[in-house]
């Protein structure tokens, strides 16, 4: 599929969104300013545009603990979702989730998850009344190499397939699932291999290249919504940072974490556009000083934004 | 006496317990070169190889029934659960597996295993990593629960929990992981089913468990300068569970205030209140038994609405106070 200009722009703009989000709540954790913990997705970036690229904004997205890069790909209010972050009233959630449950309905944005596997079951149920909705709408479920040994990844493909409903199963294989390294029980050829298994057509892509991961789920979208049923892409990545706070990267060397580094998704993109003639090295560098500067504006907000009331602790367990 | 902390204390006696026994091994995820989601296995692997610390892919309902398959032939596994909230995927296994199969063969078996997992909130790790289930264990006949408040206790239990021969949920709680206290080097035991008196006292019993006993201390001193003179009684575990002690307190006492973490709708103080009610005890009753837990809530992010969720030194000590100008 060719490439526009103004979408060329777009998605280097949200892959810088996402990686300026990043550093910017390293540090916000760094400077004591959050309570709790996250999972950053530096290096993941042109997984989560590049499968976000492929929607209609009226389409569903459904993420994993890791969501930071998909909530912005899917188009979130930066503010909000930073006033989330830091766990404010007028953050998305009302400071009620936090990072690991980020969740934007309007926006088509159906949540992040705290339980590894959580959301692929949903997905499955999404898709059903998507298709009983019937208005051509799509669902893209992202989860992680990890997800990919639970129970509920296996049951969901078989019901996915079983049930022909229209999503994409989006593996974000990064290569670790927390200590645990995916080369050790799979790749990402081998969980595609068992999507196909399960009669899913299934592909693995090089992750961090935008293309390749927006070709192969723009494949998946197009069969779902022409009522084609399901398809896993896994898209082969890397994690630069530990798994969340608690991680002291005792598992892998340095010179792993560098090597990937080399493979840097947004230098590839950038790289990709010059060659193509889509961004000049001076765009790109402007379109990286607006990324940097929207979340600069996102911290201000989420730092002067209120607190939640202690009041309305017990508010919302229930729907009226 | 050596201090040290809880989360070297339930290391310790993991690590006691594999020396003295090869039939015990741990089985869970990240446990080894990663040391745990909370560093308690940190340096096992070392000691003891892959072998005997099975490092897992996330596979909660798996590990827990290979767990309970290894201690039907005779192993002695301990289960991590990374994080209580994940009890939910291992319980088809733990509840109808692990603690019938002894029972539903006619006692030809026995499953020794335990399955130790962190619960409770406080470090803002939301909805999804805070809960208390405590609860939902103690009801289910043939598991035990284990729930220690102190480095002494963790160990302790942990030793009996290994060498029970029946499964035990052995419960931890995160805030709690880097207290310290006196503990003893060598292996010992403290028998399943025996509370503990944590501090005496003559005006009323407070009966807590985990986080709530260290909250319930400190509470009792700022109490003891008002004159409230607060005992303390620690069930250590909640099944089996020791009536005997906490029906004495309470007939010493003649007012009690029970405090947990859990969400109270359902949570182990139902169970508690019950439990004096029925007692002979209840003839002393001098006040309504009064219970302090969790609000009927998810635990949020947010830092100030996940600190109201749960009971704090504030509440008890305002329930306290409460409960000693109460009368029936
Ligand atoms: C059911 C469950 N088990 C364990 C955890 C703890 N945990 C959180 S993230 C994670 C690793 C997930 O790996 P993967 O799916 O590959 O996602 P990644 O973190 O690599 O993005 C683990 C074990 C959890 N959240 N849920
Ligand atoms: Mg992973």
């Amino acid at each position: 599929m060719t490439l526009t200009k103004e979408n060329a722009e777009k998605y280097l703009l949200q892959m810088y969104q996402i990686r300026a989000f990043e550093e910017q709540a390293e540090k916000s954790y760094m400077a004591g300013k959050i309570h709790g913990t996250m999972h950053l997705s530096i290096g993941q970036e042109a997984s989560a545009v590049g499968s976000i690229s492929t929607l209609e904004p009226t389409d569903y997205i459904i993420g994993h603990h890791r969501g930071h890069g998909l909530t912005i790909a899917k188009g979130a209010d930066l503010n909000l979702m930073m006033a989330e972050f830091y766990g404010k009233a007028n953050g998305y959630c009302r400071g009620r989730g936090g990072s690991m449950h980020i969740a934007d309905i309007k926006g088509g944005n159906l949540g992040a998850n705290g339980v590894v596997g959580g959301g692929l079951p949903l997905a499955v149920g999404i898709g059903i009344g998507l298709k009983m909705e019937a208005e051509n709408r799509v669902l893209l479920c992202f989860f992680g190499d990890g997800a990919a040994s639970t129970g509920a990844f296996h049951e969901s493909m078989i019901l996915a397939e079983l049930y022909q409903v229209p999503v994409v199963f989006v593996c974000e294989n990064n290569q670790y699932a927390m200590s645990f390294a995916s080369r050790d029980w799979t790749t990402s050829k081998k969980i595609a291999a068992h999507g196909e298994v399960y009669g899913l057509t299934s592909t693995a892509t090089d992750g961090n290249n935008l293309i390749e991961v927006r070709d192969a789920v723009q494949m998946g979208v197009d069969r779902a919504r022409g009522g084609g049923g399901p398809s896993l892409v896994v898209n082969d990545t890397y994690r630069w940072r530990g798994h969340s706070k608690s991680d002291r990267n005792r598992y892998r060397t340095n010179e792993e974490i560098e090597a990937w580094k080399k493979k840097d998704p947004i230098l590839k993109f950038r790289k990709y556009c010059k060659t193509e003639k889509l961004i000049t090295d001076e765009k790109a560098e402007e379109i990286k000083k607006k990324a940097y500067a929207d979340i600069e504006s996102a911290r201000v907000f989420a730092e002067s934004s209120p607190e939640p009331d202690v009041q309305t602790l017990e508010e919302g367990v229930y729907a009226p | 006496m050596r201090e040290i902390s809880y989360l070297e204390a339930v290391r310790e006696a993991m690590t006691q317990e594999m020396e003295r026994d090869p039939r015990v091994f741990l089985i869970g995820e990240d446990i080894g070169e990663y040391g745990g989601a909370f560093q308690v296995s940190y340096g096992m692997l070392e000691e003891f190889g892959h072998e005997r610390i099975l490092d897992t892919p996330i596979t909660e309902l798996g590990l827990t029934g290979a767990a309970t398959g290894a201690a039907l032939i005779g192993m002695r596994p301990i289960a991590e659960i990374m994080f209580m909230d994940f009890t939910t995927l291992a319980s088809e296994q733990l509840v109808n597996q692990a603690a019938k199969l002894r029972y539903m063969f006619g006692g030809q078996s026995t499953v020794p295993m335990v399955l130790r997992t962190p619960a409770g909130s406080g470090t803002g790790a939301a909805e999804h990593h805070s809960q208390s289930f405590e609860n939902w264990f103690v009801h289910v006949p043939g598991l035990k629960v284990a729930m220690p408040s102190t480095p002494y206790d963790a160990k302790g239990l942990l030793i009996s929990s290994i060498r029970d021969n029946n499964p035990v949920v052995f419960i931890e709680h995160k805030l709690l992981y880097k207290t310290k206290g006196e503990v003893p080097e060598e292996p010992y035991e403290i028998p399943l089913g025996q509370a503990d008196i944590k501090r005496e006292g003559k005006d009323l019993t407070i009966i807590a468990t985990a986080i709530m006993v260290k909250k319930s201390q400190e509470a009792a001193e700022q109490l003891a300068q008002e004159g409230i003179d607060v005992e303390i009684v620690d069930p250590r575990t909640l099944r089996p569970l020791d009536t005997e002690t906490i029906v004495n307190s309470v007939k010493k006492t003649g007012k009690v205030l029970i405090v947990h973490e859990a969400v109270k709708t359902g949570g182990f103080g139902g169970e508690l209140a019950g439990v004096i009610a029925e007692s002979e005890a209840f003839g002393y009753l001098e006040a309504p038994i009064l219970r302090l837990a969790g609000r009927e809530v998810p635990i949020p992010y947010n830092r100030n609405l996940e600190r109201a969720a749960v009971p704090q030194v504030e509440d008890i000590i305002e329930k306290a106070r409460q409960l000693a100008t109460l009368k029936v």
